[in-house]
């Protein structure tokens, strides 16, 4: 293991030589975020190095605006908001989902528990909280399929599911951005397959390199962003190949395309993303909580001082925020970077102060 | 959110599973997974089985489980005067 490590720390220093300049590398993944600090893995490797995490976290990106009507739908007494706990502590304009302290908000592990209300509760509309990436996107698609063979009519979700690959094809387009390769998601990959960061690598040029979540994994994707920087080069590698195929789960993916579309929506600090969202087809509008109650679109909305936007385009890092560790806290959340455990700034906050720079 | 935890399954009937994962057990979907059999190990995400994976990844997974839990238990009790 110790030649391993010794190998990989020889191609960061000699790619930090040949670039003769820092070299950003983005992980768009809350766990390789949160791993990467817990394994301390920013005070081994080269100065030069910069990790900078990128929109790894569904919970962070997903913006205020749909947050807000979520807070709004829960005020009704007809509706039940079923939700992963992650959203439950976001901020919305007024308090979040907690705050509301409605009993009709209730925390579920899946999307068939949030089916299960639907049954146990036919006077009441259960709306879905459906955020995630391509991972979790399938779990709400199961469910509305479920409905539709059932019958359930009061069973709707609100989808805020994104997409990874199009956010990443917005930051390389965006005019600041200082990015060279990306250290690519493991649990996503599983789901739309190494192959999918093609278009990335053949259009900008760019290494994607999927990794696992073992601190061993993540300094050898580091390593083989080196090596490809050092040749010149950008291709699509998988270290993590006893997991992720070139292909992805096609069941999963033949699925989402059966019920969802790409559609154009808002990510928090990204803005407006070109087919970075998904939302039910027309023909299952049904189980749509948009068409149920006339929810015309999701505006867009940011919280005022609030840098999780630039910090999620890798722009700055957590402690340039002046809100960082003073008004925004774990405790005390501002933005939503700080609200998911999984988020930039509550990695830094937690792990960062001992070993940032 | 994207967390996935290796579990074996330990009963199958159509798509529907008892997953075991460090002795807790989950009731999950198979759904996504339609080629999983009994006692294969699985990643499992929000419910569903999203990928098979060898005993070996697994076992990696769980001992950094276990280690995790095991720095949070100490980093709990680090201001503790008990």
């Amino acid at each position: 293991m110790l030649e391993r490590i010794r190998k990989a720390h020889a191609l960061m220093d000699v790619a930090c030589e040949a670039m003769g300049r820092e070299i950003n590398i983005m992980e768009v993944c809350g766990t390789h975020t949160v791993s990467i600090f817990r394994n301390g893995i920013r005070s081994t490797i080269p100065e030069n190095v910069k990790l900078l995490s990128g929109p790894g976290c569904p919970v962070c990106v997903t913006d205020q605006g749909y947050i807000d009507i979520v807070i709004d739908l829960a005020q009704r007494d007809d509706c039940i908001i079923a939700t992963y706990g992650d959203m439950m502590r976001v901020p919305g304009k007024n308090g979040s989902l907690e705050t509301s302290h409605r009993e009709n908000v209730k925390v579920v592990m899946s999307s068939e528990d949030a089916l299960e209300f639907a049954r146990k509760n036919p006077d009441k509309t259960v709306v879905f909280v459906a955020v995630g990436f391509e991972t979790t996107t399938p779990a709400t698609v199961v469910a509305v399929e479920q409905a539709k063979k059932e019958g359930l009519k009061n069973f709707v979700i609100f989808s805020g599911h994104k997409l990874v690959v199009p956010a990443m094809e917005a930051l390389l387009s965006g005019m600041n951005n200082k990015i060279d390769a990306f250290l690519c998601p493991g649990h996503v990959s599983i789901m739309i397959g190494s192959q999918a960061y093609r278009p990335i690598v053949e259009k900008f040029k760019k290494p994607c390199v999927v990794a696992g979540f073992e601190p061993m994994q993540l300094i050898e994707g580091i390593a083989e962003i080196c090596r490809q920087l050092i040749e010149c080069r950008a291709d699509v590698t998988c270290l993590y190949d006893a997991v992720v195929k070139p292909e992805g789960n096609l069941t999963a993916q033949k699925l989402v395309a059966k019920y969802m579309e790409p559609t154009d929506g808002y990510w928090r600090g990204l803005g407006k993303i070109a087919a970075g969202t998904l939302a039910l087809k027309a023909e299952y509008a049904e189980f749509d909580a948009m068409k149920r109650f006339g929810i015309e679109e999701i505006p867009a909305e940011e919280l005022g001082g609030c840098r999780c936007g630039e910090i999620l385009c890798g722009l700055i890092s957590p402690p340039e925020c002046g809100l960082f560790d003073k008004k925004c806290t774990p405790d005390t959340p501002v933005g939503p970077c700080m609200v998911s455990s999984e988020g930039a700034c509550s990695a830094w906050y937690k792990y960062g102060r001992r070993q940032r720079r | 959110m994207c967390l996935a935890v290796p579990a074996r399954i330990i009963a199958l009937t159509g798509d529907k599973a008892v997953a075991d994962a460090m002795g807790n057990h989950w009731n999950i979907r198979t759904t996504l997974t339609p080629e999983v059999k009994l006692g294969d190990i699985v990643l499992i995400h929000a419910g569903f089985a999203i990928a098979q994976v060898d005993e070996e990844e697994a076992k990696n997974t769980w001992q950094l489980f276990a280690e995790i839990a095991e720095l949070e238990e100490q980093e709990k009790h680090k201001d503790s005067p008990l």
